[in-house]
């Protein structure tokens, strides 16, 4: 990125030169830059991040995760209790009105929840809704949610994805139509749209003050720039007052032209590795003897990799899990970098002079040749395939892949369900198919009280730690860019709530 | 001459068809489309549904053959993303996007042929070197680096004009000067050489020696003659520049057609790609066509084939 450093460099250079830039906090508009567009503000049939930042802006749902506390919140809902493991009630809010006038009662949530967990409904991530069996209204202002099985996150899912629209009106326009004048609830209205481009947002001042609360800000611009020096380009000028996900190089540039407020924040995005423990890629896997995953672990000096090639709010994690999440079992068994060990164990594994293997990864090259680096160091020479992701997602579905470092990003879900149960319940993506594993994860899945979760959850993650099915490797963070005037705390769950922004 | 158009018209088609054909089956190799439309957190039930349910169970011959046959009757399909007519979402862009292959192509040939004539016509000058030094410095500087040094000197210091957005003419001001300042130096490279080998030539001298003008000679027989390839070199670079205008548009951040595509092919939105690809290679095979034409008329040698 040598020109990234360059063009910082002149426009350090330029800033010297040039006057001050123009406020937008005199016309009480934030400009917001993303590098990808929201593809669908019918945020149903959309499974990216952009859909569901927009989604928490313009609509609510029954309940809101209040990032301070933690804590579920009423939104739509005021009240909710689980009346068995599969049937949750919730009180709704009365006098709350839609953007259009319309006002919100039980059949807006039911028609919202029924028509998405249609299996003929064709939403771009049916995991969002589809544990639902179906949504039934008891009166004007109490619902019945009725669930396939027991699913404890569900509030979780209700929380992040599942918004309610106005049954009466997406009926009469459809998706199509809902998708070019979106209306919901939420402390922010759609005042202007452009698919592919960006959009435009104006206070809703009728908010009915739920518990995001009212916006600060009267008006939300956000623009997509695809390019990163772009992007930086139009905060230099004064367009931009907010940035994220800046590369760690330019963010470390920026803050030092001392300007703009540089926050690095951490995600609940975690690396690892994943290693065929089954021999369903090969027969011969190394990787079905636990004393070889053992030695991967010991071998990968992990806090090395962090200090030198990531940012400082990234730390290693020893168990399958963001350490944030609900049920994430810390007290594991670790493996400190210990290459001595390492090689030790591979000899008595049989592998005295190592072995060749191939290690796939889409995401982080540099990452990955550090540790291809530190593998030969012990003996086992890692060929490095880099993929797409969706290609080798598909590979490793397959079965294919032997060993490969991959992240995760767990949907923003605060609960380990999302990425332990994900990915160890005996699904295509699992490697290790322990039926111990296995069944602690669907005890914990199960079950709606916390503390029977939590020991489930936490019997699982010891016994993968202990079995060394991955190597769980790092949390990542993420870096915003914003101008002095700008006031905004980034969330873990990298969901900028524009509501919560304010002027300095 | 009416035979030659015929023939060519059915060329074109095949092309399309191939290019087609061949885009539609590289998606498949890069990867399953229904992972990517179903995204990172979708568990293997979901994608099986999503395979379903868009029909990535068939086999992709079958796959194909519907499209094109849809696509024959003027139904270019939904995107899988945008929820949104394909056409619906082409046409706007497109409009961007020809607006800036336009005025590249305009801004490139302004520049390119009068450096191209007048290095030409005093070979090895300091002119002549002034002239290659352009040209190789337009070959040589990448696009997207051009473009952020525009963007730092034209709307970071100075304040001139606009880094991004398609919200006024002065948006296409610095694009154009990096698309067609890529585009010029084949043609100036192309002109010169044309006019040093015209220039060589017996009607040239012919030309001197009955006393015209030295700018008759220049620009009505020798340009004449020597700008025939240029026209084609033209065409086929403004299909260049419809086509590959994608890193210009995302560092500009221009929503146009060339950034649709990228788009669309990094999340597998088959319906969009493939309207795309085949309106790109129509648009190749349009403006080869009217060199063709151009070259005719320019040329009534050409006219008998």
């Amino acid at each position: 990125m040598t020109y990234a450093k360059l063009l910082c460099s002149a426009v350090a250079l330029g800033l010297a030169l040039s006057g001050t830039a123009h406020a937008n906090k005199a016309d009480d508009t934030a400009e917001v830059l993303f590098a990808k567009d929201l593809d669908n503000p019918d945020i149903y049939f959309s499974s990216a991040r952009e859909a569901v930042i927009f989604g928490f802006q313009v609509f609510d749902g029954l309940v809101y995760l209040n990032p301070k506390t933690n804590k579920y919140e009423g939104d739509l809902a005021t009240s909710w209790k689980w009346v068995d493991p599969t049937t949750l009630r919730f009180e709704l809010r009365k006098g709350v009105k839609f953007q259009n006038g319309d006002a919100f009662s039980a059949d807006d949530v039911v028609f919202t929840f029924n028509h998405m967990a249609d299996e003929k409904t064709p939403i771009a991530d049916p995991v969002v809704i589809r544990w639902l069996d179906k949504a039934v209204k008891i009166d004007a202002y109490t619902v019945e949610l009725k669930l396939k099985h027991p699913f404890p996150s569900a509030l979780a899912y209700l929380a992040n994805y599942d918004a309610i629209y106005p049954a009466k009106y997406y009926q009469k326009v459809g998706s199509a139509g809902f998708a070019k004048a979106p209306i919901g609830t939420g402390p922010y209205k759609v005042k202007s749209i452009t698919p592919g481009t960006g959009y435009t947002l104006e206070r809703n001042e009728d908010y009915f003050g739920g518990p995001k609360g009212k916006a600060a800000i009267k008006t939300v611009k956000v623009d997509t720039i695809p390019d990163t020096n772009t992007q930086l380009a139009e905060l230099m000028n004064g367009k931009a007052d907010f940035l994220w996900q800046v590369p760690q190089d330019q963010a470390q540039k920026l803050k030092s032209l001392n300007r703009f407020d540089v926050v690095n924040a951490p995600t609940l995005r975690v690396g690892y590795i994943t290693m065929d423990a089954t021999g369903r890629s090969m027969a011969d896997s190394p990787f079905k003897k636990l004393k070889v995953r053992q030695a991967v672990n010991y071998a990968i000096n992990r806090e090395g990799i962090v200090k030198a090639l990531m940012s400082p709010s990234n730390h290693v994690i020893d168990s399958a899990c963001n350490p944030t999440q609900f049920g994430c079992e810390t007290d594991v068994t670790k493996y400190p970098y210990d290459p001595k060990k390492a090689k030790e164990l591979l000899a008595e594994a049989g592998y005295k002079d190592g072995f060749s293997i191939d290690l796939y990864e889409y995401r982080d090259q540099p990452l990955a040749e550090a540790m291809v680096g530190m593998l030969a160091k012990v003996g086992i020479k890692a060929n490095l395939r880099k993929m797409q992701y969706s290609a080798l997602a598909s590979k490793q579905m397959k079965g294919q892949v032997p060993m490969a470092f991959m992240t995760w990003g767990s949907g923003s879900i605060e609960d380990v369900s999302a990425i332990t149960s994900h990915f160890f319940e005996g699904g295509p993506t699992d490697d290790a198919k322990d039926p111990q594993v296995e069944a602690d994860l669907k005890k914990g899945d199960s079950s709606v009280d916390p503390a029977e979760r939590k020991a489930a959850y936490s019997a699982a993650l010891k016994r993968i730690a202990a079995q060394a099915y991955w190597v769980p490797l790092w949390t990542y963070s993420s870096n915003y860019v914003m101008s002095k005037e700008l006031k905004f705390a980034p969330t873990p769950d990298e969901i900028p709530r524009f509501f919560d922004m304010s002027w300095n | 001459m009416l035979k030659y158009i015929l023939s060519r018209v059915v060329m074109a088609i095949l092309v399309a068809l191939t290019v087609s054909c061949i885009s539609f089956a590289l998606v498949y190799a890069s990867g399953d489309p229904a992972i990517a439309i179903a995204g990172e957190n979708a568990t293997p039930a979901d994608i099986a549904h999503i395979r379903h349910q868009f029909g990535f169970d068939r086999p992709v011959p079958v796959q194909y053959g519907d499209w094109l046959w849809k696509a024959l009757h003027g139904n270019l399909g939904v995107s899988h993303y945008f929820n949104q007519s394909v056409a619906s979402l082409i046409w706007p862009r497109l409009e961007v996007t020809m607006t800036l292959g336009l005025c590249a192509i305009v801004f490139a040939l302004v520049l390119a042929i009068p450096m191209g004539v007048i290095a030409a016509m005093r070979p090895n000058s300091i002119v002549d070197r002034l002239a290659l030094l352009i040209a190789v410095m337009g070959q040589a500087i990448p696009s997207f680096w051009l473009g952020l040094l525009l963007i730092v000197a034209f709307s970071i210091n100075l304040g001139w004009l606009p880094a991004s957005g398609t919200d006024s003419w002065q948006n296409f001001v610095l694009p154009t000067i990096v698309l067609g300042y890529y585009a010029a130096p084949a043609i100036m490279r192309l002109t010169r050489a044309g006019m040093l080998e015209v220039l060589q030539a017996d009607y040239i001298r012919t030309a001197r020696a009955k006393g015209l003008s030295r700018r008759k000679v220049m620009f009505k027989h020798a340009l004449r003659n020597a700008i025939i390839p240029v026209v084609s070199l033209a065409a086929v670079q403004m299909g260049f520049m419809l086509g590959g205008s994608v890193v210009v548009e995302s560092v500009f951040a221009l929503h146009g057609a060339g950034f649709l595509a990228w788009q669309s092919i990094s999340r597998n939105d088959l319906p969009v790609m493939q309207a795309l690809i085949l309106i790109f290679a129509m648009f190749y095979i349009f403006f080869t066509f009217l060199a063709d034409i151009l070259n005719a008329w320019l040329d009534p040698r050409l006219r008998g084939r």
